[in-house]
């Protein structure tokens, strides 16, 4: 079997130029009667040719209702996490916390959660207590709702609004090491704990905004997430398996980077694969995208810290 | 100062293999890296990783640019005594850091 770069999803809409709006050749090619008034106007074609050509314009429509029948969502029992997509290796270095990277961040997130900061010269355990406890699942249910913000919120932002608010001190910048560190630790106490973002009626406006953004095609390439993380994750890109996408494992040490980031990061990293004009970090079409990817991820348990190649 | 982590049994019997595994954040800045302006990044790495167990060099590892960033380095010894197992990890910059663990032999 032929094997093609996108796998045996490879004729999807981005290169059905009709559906694509793409202006071509192509573009109105099922619509045989539209081929143009230079084929039309041709008396050299003979009976024969007219015959194929109608030929042609049935294999066009046939095939283009073989491609519109896409793959839906992934079934909820088939969803899997990138963990499972890792080598052994990585696996073990997930599961070792003292083999993995990203324990050194929680370490220096449990030491940032002790530290006073700001003109309140408060800590976050001077509020919250002991962040085993206090902190147990919340990682799980981010993004969430802010009511004084009225749109949901990610863990980084959370953090920095007690930040700015609490402790009235300046915000950490965003892929900082502290902010990541903070954020590791935090999400660290979610680990096994199953992803739970609640989608209620103020929150759904930002979640379908954030599915919308999913399965938009977009950028020079006129593709969308689903393509790959809904239709092709038994595929590969580049030697590498497509994953389902879902970021229960957040903030990661991806071994790529030789450092950990966040699920800003990783989106950005993909939306530039696309060639679309990127989100900037903490852009709200970001959290968008992050509040329904966690649904999408629903009842998965956490791994943060996880370890991804 | 660097965050390490290390793990080294805390009990052993005597004779026992046991694995000792060290993590510790830094760079690993090669030197073969430009910044955004073009100017070359100046390398920055540990160069030298050094394991002794009551005083006794056991372990010694020389570490070179193409190490990824925040090394962990793992190896096994025999339990031959309590006592203490120091790590000494040296390089750029004058880059060093000494980190300790106790080990009860029974």
């Amino acid at each position: 079997m032929t094997r093609y770069p996108f796998g045996r999803h490879d004729l999807h809409p981005p290169f059905i130029p009709a559906q694509a709006g793409i202006q071509g050749p192509l573009a109105s090619a099922p619509q045989s009667a539209a081929l143009g008034p230079r084929f039309r106007g041709d008396e050299r074609r003979g009976a024969g040719e007219r015959h194929i050509s109608a030929l042609c314009a049935l294999l066009l429509t046939i095939l283009s209702m073989a491609i519109t029948a896409r793959a839906a969502e992934i079934p909820l029992n088939e969803r899997k996490s990138g963990y499972d997509f890792m080598g052994p290796e990585s696996r073990a270095m997930q599961d070792d916390e003292t083999a993995n990277p990203a324990s050194l961040w929680v370490l220096d997130g449990e030491a940032l959660w002790q530290r006073k900061a700001g003109a309140a010269d408060k800590s976050c355990a001077d509020c919250h207590g002991e962040a085993s406890e206090s902190m147990k699942g919340v990682a799980a249910r981010y993004p969430a709702f802010n009511a004084a913000r009225g749109r949901p919120v990610n863990l980084d932002q959370r953090i920095n609004i007690c930040r700015t608010e609490r402790q009235q001190a300046t915000p950490l910048p965003l892929e900082g090491k502290e902010l990541l560190a903070l954020n590791a630790y935090v999400a660290r106490q979610s680990r096994g704990m199953p992803a739970n973002v609640t989608i209620d009626d103020r929150a759904r406006p930002f979640f379908e905004a954030g599915r919308a953004t999913f399965y938009r095609r977009q950028g020079q390439l006129n593709f969308a997430c689903s393509q790959c993380h809904d239709d092709n994750w038994k595929e590969k890109l580049a030697g590498s398996p497509i994953t389902q996408a879902h970021p229960t494992g957040y903030p990661i040490y991806r071994l790529e980077w030789q450092n950990v980031g966040s699920l800003q990061r990783r989106l950005r990293n993909c939306i530039s694969g696309m060639r679309v004009e990127n989100y900037p970090l903490g852009a709200n079409e970001l959290v968008d995208l992050e509040l329904f990817l966690m649904w999408r991820a629903r009842g998965m348990p956490m791994e943060s810290p996880a370890v991804r190649p | 100062m660097a965050r390490t982590l290390i793990n080294v049994p805390p009990k052993a019997k005597k004779g026992e293999v046991i694995a000792i595994k060290t993590l510790i954040s830094h760079e690993m800045e090669t030197g073969y890296r430009h910044d955004n302006v073009g100017k070359p990044i100046p390398r920055d790495i540990i160069t030298q990783f050094v394991c002794t167990y009551n005083g006794l060099e056991i372990f010694r590892a020389d570490l070179f640019p193409a190490i990824a960033a925040n090394p962990f380095i793992s190896f096994f010894t025999v339990a031959t005594a309590s006592g203490t197992i120091e790590f000494k990890w040296t390089g750029d910059n004058g880059f060093s850091q000494t980190e300790t663990a106790n080990i009860t032999v029974e």
